[in-house]
């Protein structure tokens, strides 16, 4: 039995909204956002559209939603694997953005594209930036394509309204920060380790002198992800001043175990943990 | 003798490529996760820095000399030239460009050398390669065993038991070799492996990437190590007939032999460039390596070049019997050749590379890699079709000892 469903989500009454709307409104309510992340079409893609509203009804603000790739070069073991397994199962990307159409409907928190940069530009940049818009993706993450590849992507993605965030990593060097700040839309994606997606046992102290680091050259939203795991570590970034907390393999992996309504349900109570702990 | 000071003889022109931001015209570029991005810009200044610098260029020289045993000779293959002779007498001439010959066994050693010597000047401890063959595993393992660095090689679980004699050569040599099991287990996934390796131990670790492909700086690098192939068989050429190769022809997988060949020649226009592609069991069945005849542009491990994928852009798994050929990518300046119609691109079987790999080795004493033997196939059409008696200088890039028993189960196989 669930509890009765309470929808936290910032963004419930921004039906559709952009990625910096809703950063807008979580900030004015001094909230810090829970992104999670989901690979599409893992174990399939109804069980997909099921998590995307099982996590919008738990707490999240905004949902990463990753397109399976066949040489995903930024994720570790988990991701990779739910990538494959998508991949094996015949998802595809013209399924995956209709899936997403038949879905954002229903749910608060805005989507956020997680692709490589191939499948974009195999499409035909305009073409996919197109469709994506059409199904109502609000937000674009793409790994492998840093700053100075960026603008073929960024101007067009603009126009129809969808917000590509760029990466900044610990090795960025403050010029480039600086840059990318300028550049990046919606948010600022902090990658919180040198190194893959996946779980890790601590965050990265790093993370504590790049925020602020971060936040003298931008008043863009930051959002810190790769290898946030647990609620504690959810609160930790928090608390060092981010504006939000991505956490992708730990739910990948959970949404991974068992049947699928299983799976469903172990996100649901993870998601509500790491919402409880924003 | 002294070693031969290498400069490049090549002119102006043909070094614009690439640009500031890596393009060879389209092509090449930097599609990386951000957190490598500094170690590309690092990596791309110490080059500059170094790469004239005359203590630098001493060492490399120095080495390649004593170390690698180059100059590689120029061979002239009397029977092999025998065998597309025409009745009157006249026919091809072909000469082979003896990197085989070269410590470790391959070309690979040129740019190994080179990326180490930039390594320990950027103050790197840690080495981490790919490998598909075990060629540059093998020549990365020897080059840190050189100069006392870890080294941690990732190579496809499926070309580790192909390719095992290279495997214990590398772990002879003090390496770790790193399974992947990923995707196929051959040379993409290796690939992809270590540059995950890369993001992670970024700061520690230089990656030595083997081919001519991957983000910018390493499509200008590795063939600027691998010039000297180039370079060479201009000075040889001129030594033995005075003039030029009209022919220059070299197998394509990543295409680090073959830009080690060309780069010399892609601004003298009477030098055909053709590169040889692994069609494995026939481009019509799908399951083949030829990228550049049958792949589409598209972003792999870096880079904007051709690419083998399906209709959604995924990248398709590439199927050669050669473990160094077996790569749905290449180098994105072979991309920039081809479009550009400099060089030509054509494609052999696995069947064709086999029966190559025999008659070379009956015809000439020389057992050539797998690799190698596919530029050897591609003779048996290009022959017939020249007129005269065309000088062609052959690539040989490896020496096939680490082929036998794939061979040897091929021809059983085949048997049965």
């Amino acid at each position: 039995m669930h509890p009765p469903r309470l929808r936290f989500s910032a963004c419930l009454d921004l039906i559709m909204t952009s990625v910096s709307a809703c950063f807008q409104t979580l900030r004015a309510q001094s909230q810090c956002a829970l992104i999670p992340f989901i690979t599409a079409g893992d174990p399939d893609l109804d069980t997909t559209a099921a998590a995307l509203k099982t996590l919008d009804q738990a707490g999240a603000d905004l949902i990463e939603l990753g397109v399976p790739y066949a040489d995903p070069l930024a994720d570790g073991p988990t991701i990779q694997a739910a990538a494959m397994r998508a991949l094996q199962r015949g998802t595809r990307l013209e399924a995956v953005l209709e899936m997403v159409q038949a879905t954002v409907g229903e749910i608060s928190a805005p989507i956020i594209l997680f692709t490589y940069f191939n499948p974009i530009f195999h499409r035909g940049i305009e073409t996919f930036l197109d469709q994506a818009a059409a199904a109502g993706v609000k937000g674009m993450v793409i790994p492998d394509l840093p700053l100075e590849e960026a603008e073929a992507v960024l101007v067009p993605a603009a126009a129809r309204g969808v917000e590509v965030t760029l990466l900044v990593a610990p090795t960025s060097p403050t010029e480039r920060i600086r840059a990318i700040a300028q550049q990046s839309q919606g948010f600022i994606y902090l990658v919180s380790v040198t190194g893959v997606t996946g779980t890790r046992t601590t965050v990265a102290s790093r993370v504590k002198d790049l925020l602020p680091q971060l936040r003298a050259v931008t008043d863009k939203p930051i959002g810190v992800g790769f290898g946030i795991s647990q609620p504690e570590q959810a609160s930790q970034v928090k608390a060092w001043g981010a504006d939000a907390a991505i956490v992708g393999s730990a739910i990948v992996q959970r949404l991974a175990s068992g049947s699928p309504a299983e799976g469903l349900s172990a996100i649901d109570q993870f998601c509500r943990q790491l919402k409880a702990a924003l | 003798m002294t070693a031969t000071p290498l400069r490049p003889t090549t002119p102006p022109a043909a070094k614009t490529q690439p640009d500031a931001l890596g393009r060879f015209g389209r092509f090449g570029g930097k599609y990386v996760p951000e957190t490598l991005m500094p170690a590309l810009s690092e990596l791309e200044a110490a080059y500059q820095r170094y790469k004239d610098e005359p203590e630098f260029q001493q060492e490399l020289q120095g080495l390649l000399h004593a170390y690698v045993g180059r100059p590689s000779p120029l061979y002239f293959a009397a029977r092999l030239s025998d065998r597309y002779a025409r009745p009157d007498g006249s026919g091809p001439q072909i000469y082979l460009k003896r990197e085989d010959l070269n410590h470790t066994g391959a070309h690979k050693i040129n740019n190994a050398l080179g990326q180490v010597l930039l390594a320990k000047r950027m103050g790197k401890r840690r080495i981490i390669a790919e490998t598909g063959a075990g060629q540059h595993g093998v020549a990365t393992a020897t080059v840190c065993a050189r100069f006392g660095l870890e080294c941690v090689i990732y190579m496809g679980v499926c070309d580790m038991e192909r390719q095992s004699l290279n495997v214990f050569r590398m772990r002879l040599l003090g390496a770790t070799v790193q399974p992947v099991e990923a995707g196929t287990g051959t040379l993409k996934d290796a690939t992809s492996e270590a540059i995950r390796d890369w993001v992670t131990n970024v700061e520690t670790t230089h990656y030595i990437l083997g081919s001519v492909a991957g983000p910018h700086p390493y499509p200008m690098l590795v063939r600027d190590f691998h010039a000297v192939i180039g370079q060479e068989t201009r000075r040889q050429a001129q030594e033995l007939w005075g003039g030029l190769p009209d022919v220059a022809i070299a197998c394509v997988g990543g295409g680090s032999n073959a830009m080690g060949l060309f780069n010399e020649f892609i601004s003298e226009p009477s030098v055909r460039l053709i590169g040889v592609e692994a069609a494995g069991s026939g481009t019509e069945t799908g399951k083949h390596a030829a990228t550049l005849t049958h792949g589409q542009p598209g972003v792999l491990h870096g880079a904007m070049s051709y690419l083998l994928q399906d209709d959604d852009g995924q990248v398709i798994e590439a199927h050669s019997i050669s473990a160094g050929l077996d790569y749905p990518g290449v180098g994105p300046e072979h991309s920039y050749l081809m479009e550009t119609g400099r060089a030509e691109y054509y494609s052999v079987t696995d069947a064709e590379a086999i029966a190559a790999f025999q008659q070379v080795s009956e015809l000439e004493g020389i057992i050539p890699a797998l690799e190698t033997a596919h530029a050897f196939a591609y003779l048996e059409t290009l022959c017939p079709q020249l007129t005269g008696s065309p000088r062609i200088v052959l690539n040989s890039s490896g020496r096939g000892d680490k082929d036998v028993q794939t061979v040897a189960k091929y021809l059983e196989d085949f048997k049965a």
